[in-house]
C-alpha cells in the first residue's frame, strides 16, 4: 500500500529525514518509535502533505500514486488520514459541519452518494460511541476549548467516520491518562482490518500494550535503524533509546521483507 | 483651508437650494443653517495633514463636482424595496430615496401612541421646537457643518419615558443619481427607561459616483437601551462619510454595530460619551474591503463618569489593493474610577497589496480602572489551513471557510436575527470563495 524509498526531507534548510525507507502493506499495523527529534512527526506530516517541508530526495508510492505530487486534500480523498499530535483549534468552524464536509468530499471523490444531514447524524451518533466523546463537542468550533484528551478523541472520531485506507497516528497517546489512552486505543483497534494499514507514531511503549503492532521500527536521526516485531518495543522500553544508537544498523527493508 | 473655487461653488449651491430645504419657515433653523455654512466655509474640508484624517484623503471633494440632491419623482419600486427589506419580520420600514423621505414606500407598523417615528423634515414642519437643541449641536466638523447647512431629511425617533418599540426600525437610504451629494440627518432621543433597535441601511443601486454625508445623534436616557446597526452597502463608486454620536445617561446601554461593505471610500466616526455613571456600551464593527476600496473607522468612547463599561470588537478582511483604517480612542477622565474598557481590532490581510492602519489610542487619567486593548494583523493561519486540507477540504474552500469564520466572530454579536442572516449572505457573496462554503454552513 505504501512504499517509502530513501526519503529525504528538510525544513528551513535543516535536513530531518535522511534516507528513510519503509514498506507498509494493507492489513498491517506499524509502530514508529524513536527519541525526540528523530523525525517521527516529520514523517507523519510529510506523508499527509505538509507543504512547509521540502522533499529533497527519494520517493513515496501510495496505491500506485506518487504521493509526493498530491495535494493534502487529494491524499485525504484517496484515503490517507493523519491524526494530529497537536490538533489545531479553529474558531468559527463547526466541528460536525467540518466532519460532514470531509466525509462528503471523500465520498464524492469515490463516486459515492453524499450523505444528507439526517444520514450523517445517524452515522455520527453510532461512531461517537466508540470514542465515548461528549456529543456537545460536535456542535462546538473545531477543537476550541477542548481538553487535551477531548482533542485526541475528536481525531479518532474523525478517523472512525472517514474510514481511511492508511491511518497515521502522530503521538496520539502523548498527554493522555490511562482511561483516555484505552478509549483511543479501542477506537484504533476497532478500525483494524485487512484493507487498512495503520502507522502508529509514538514516543512511549505504553500505547503498544493496547494497540499491538505487527512491526516496530526505531527511528534515529531521520532513518529507520532497527526493525522488528512487537517484542522490539519491549526491549526498547527496558534498554532505552540509547541502546539502538549503539547497535549495528540493519537495513529496515531487509526485515520488512 | 478651503479653495476659493470650492467655497464659491458650495456657496452658490447653498443660495440656490436654501429656500427649498426643510425648516425654511423656521427662523432658528434658517440661522442654524447659515451659521453652519459659515463654519464650513471657514474651515473647509480636512486634509491628510490633520491628524484625524492622516490616512484618509478626501481630495476627491475638491475634484468632483457634487450638486445637492433636490426632491423629484421617486423611481424606486416596491419590488426593489423587498430585496432589501427584512421579510417575515414585522419591523418598521422608513425609506429615503436620494435624500428625501418616500412615504409611499415606507411602512410604519403598530407602535405605542406616544412614540414619534417620522422623518426629520416632517418634524421640522410639525414640531420644530423638539429639534432645536438637537440640530444646533454637532456642527463642529466640516462634514457636520455641511450636513447642517444642507440637510434634507432623515429618520427621527423620539421615545418618551417608559416607551418601548419592540420591532426593529429599518431605515433604508437609497441612492440612485450620479454626481449628487446627500445629507441625511437622523435623530434618536430615548428618554428614561426606553428601548429600541434601529438599523440604518445605506444602499446604492448602480455604479454612479455620489457622496453621502450622514449624521446620527443618539441621546440615551437613564436606564434606556438603544441597539444601533449601520449596514453600509453603497455603490462601488460612492463616497460615504458618516458620523454617529451618542450621549449616555445613568445606567444606559448603547450598542453600535458598523457593518461596512460598499463604497469606494467610506469614513465612519462613531462615538459615545458616558455623562453619568453605570452605563454600558458595545461597539462592534466589520469591514470587508477589496479592489481599491478604502474604509476608515474612527471610534471614540469617552468615559467621563465612574463605573461604566465599554467593549469594542472590530474586525476587517482586506483583499486586492484595498485599504482600511481603524482608530479606536478611549478616554478615561479623572472622575471615571472603576471604568472597565476593552478594545480589540483584528485584521486579516488576504493580499500583498492590501493595507491596514490600526491605532488604539488610550488616554487614561483615572487610576482605579481596567483597560485593555489589542490589535493584530495577519494572514490565514497555516496550521488551520493544513488541518482542513488534510481532512479533504480543498485549498479554496479552506481559504473561504477560515475567512468566513474570522468575520463571523462579529456577525455572532448581531442580536437582530434577520440582519445576522443577511450579513451571512453578504459575506458569502463578497468573500473570496464565499460561494463555495455555503454547503459547509
Amino acid at each position: 500500500m505504501l512504499s517509502i524509498k530513501n526519503l529525504h526531507a528538510s525544513i528551513e534548510g535543516k535536513e530531518i529525514l535522511r534516507g528513510l525507507s519503509l514498506e507498509v502493506k494493507a492489513g498491517e499495523v506499524h509502530a514508529i518509535m524513536g527519541p525526540n527529534g528523530s523525525g517521527k512527526s516529520t514523517l507523519a506530516q510529510v506523508l499527509a502533505g505538509r507543504e512547509s517541508y521540502e522533499i529533497t530526495g527519494g520517493e513515496v508510492n501510495y496505491r500506485g500514486h506518487n504521493l509526493l505530487e498530491m495535494a493534502p486534500e487529494e491524499r485525504a480523498r484517496e484515503g490517507v488520514f493523519l491524526a494530529f499530535q497537536y490538533p489545531v483549534e479553529i474558531p468559527g468552524v463547526n466541528n460536525v459541519y467540518l466532519l460532514k464536509a470531509a466525509l462528503n468530499a471523500i465520498r464524492k471523490h469515490k463516486g459515492q452518494v453524499e450523505l444528507d444531514a439526517m444520514e450523517f447524524l445517524t452515522l455520527i451518533k453510532e461512531k461517537i460511541k466508540v470514542v465515548k466523546m461528549n456529543e456537545d463537542l460536535l456542535y462546538r468550533a473545531v477543537n476550541q476549548g477542548f481538553s487535551g484528551g477531548e482533542k485526541k478523541r475528536n481525531e479518532i472520531l474523525q478517523m472512525a467516520v472517514l474510514e481511511p485506507a492508511l491511518a497515521i497516528l502522530d503521538e496520539t497517546d502523548s498527554g493522555l491518562d490511562i482511561d483516555a489512552l484505552q478509549i483511543v486505543a479501542g477506537g484504533v483497534n476497532s478500525l483494524r482490518s485487512k484493507e487498512r494499514a495503520i502507522i502508529v507514531v509514538t514516543h512511549y511503549q505504553r500505547l503498544l500494550d493496547y494497540i499491538v503492532p505487527d512491526f516496530v521500527h526505531v527511528l534515529s536521526k531521520g532513518r529507520i535503524v532497527k526493525s522488528g516485531g512487537p517484542e522490539l518495543a519491549l526491549e526498547l522500553e527496558q534498554k532505552g533509546y540509547g541502546w539502538v544508537e549503539t547497535e549495528t544498523r540493519k537495513p529496515a527493508e531487509a526485515l520488512a521483507k | 483651508m478651503i479653495g476659493a473655487q470650492v467655497r464659491d461653488r458650495y456657496l452658490s449651491d447653498f443660495k440656490r437650494v436654501e429656500a427649498t430645504l426643510p425648516g425654511r419657515a423656521v427662523s432658528w433653523m434658517q440661522n442654524t443653517r447659515r451659521q453652519a455654512f459659515e463654519k464650513f466655509a471657514a474651515s473647509g474640508f480636512p486634509t491628510t495633514r490633520d491628524e484625524d484624517w492622516k490616512y484618509t484623503s478626501v481630495a476627491f471633494l475638491g475634484e468632483q463636482e457634487f450638486v445637492p440632491s433636490v426632491a423629484k419623482v421617486c423611481e424606486i419600486t416596491q419590488a426593489q424595496i423587498s430585496t432589501w427589506a427584512f421579510a417575515g419580520s414585522a419591523n418598521h420600514l422608513l425609506v429615503f430615496v436620494d435624500g428625501y423621505y418616500a412615504p409611499g414606500l415606507s411602512k410604519i407598523g403598530a407602535i405605542e401612541k406616544q412614540v414619534l417615528l417620522t422623518s426629520t423634515a416632517d418634524l421640522l414642519v410639525k414640531q420644530p421646537e423638539l429639534l432645536a437643541p438637537l440640530l444646533q449641536r454637532n456642527i463642529d466638523s466640516a462634514f457636520a457643518a455641511l450636513n447642517t447647512a444642507f440637510m434634507t431629511d432623515g429618520m427621527c425617533l423620539y421615545l418618551p419615558a417608559g416607551s418601548i418599540v419592540e420591532d426593529a426600525i429599518h431605515v433604508l437610504y437609497i441612492a440612485t443619481s450620479p454626481s449628487k451629494i446627500y445629507h441625511h440627518r437622523n435623530i434618536i432621543v430615548a428618554e428614561d427607561n426606553t428601548q429600541a433597535t434601529v438599523i440604518e441601511h445605506y444602499v446604492g443601486i448602480n455604479d454612479a459616483v455620489y457622496f453621502n454625508n450622514a449624521i446620527t445623534s443618539v441621546d440615551v436616557g437613564n436606564n434606556a437601551t438603544i441597539e444601533h446597526y449601520k449596514l453600509q452597502q453603497e455603490g462601488v463608486n460612492a463616497f460615504h462619510i458618516a458620523n454617529i454620536s451618542a450621549i449616555q445617561n445613568r445606567d444606559s446601554r448603547f450598542n453600535s454595530h458598523s457593518l461596512a461593505f460598499g463604497s469606494r471610500l467610506a469614513r465612519n466616526d462613531i462615538s459615545t460619551r458616558f455623562q453619568d455613571s453605570g452605563g454600558e456600551c458595545e461597539m462592534n464593527g466589520l469591514y470587508v474591503v477589496g479592489g481599491c476600496q478604502h474604509i476608515d473607522h474612527h471610534t471614540c468612547i469617552d468615559h467621563a463618569k465612574p463605573r461604566c463599561t465599554s467593549r469594542e470588537y472590530y474586525r476587517g478582511v482586506l483583499s486586492g489593493a484595498s485599504r482600511a483604517v481603524f482608530n479606536g480612542k478611549v478616554i478615561v477622565q479623572q472622575d471615571a474610577q472603576k471604568t472597565d474598557a476593552q478594545q480589540a481590532n483584528h485584521n486579516l490581510l488576504l493580499s500583498k497589496d492590501a493595507e491596514i492602519d490600526t491605532k488604539p489610542e488610550l488616554q487614561i487619567y483615572a487610576d482605579d480602572v481596567k483597560c485593555a486593548h489589542g490589535a493584530t494583523i495577519g494572514q490565514l493561519d497555516d496550521d488551520m489551513m493544513f488541518y482542513l486540507r488534510s481532512r479533504g477540504i480543498s485549498n479554496d474552500m479552506a481559504h473561504g471557510l477560515l475567512t468566513y469564520a474570522f468575520a463571523h466572530d462579529i456577525v455572532d454579536r448581531i442580536k437582530f436575527e434577520p440582519l445576522r442572516l443577511r450579513i451571512e449572505q453578504i459575506l458569502m457573496a463578497q468573500l473570496p470563495q464565499g460561494e463555495k462554503i455555503k454547503e459547509l454552513l
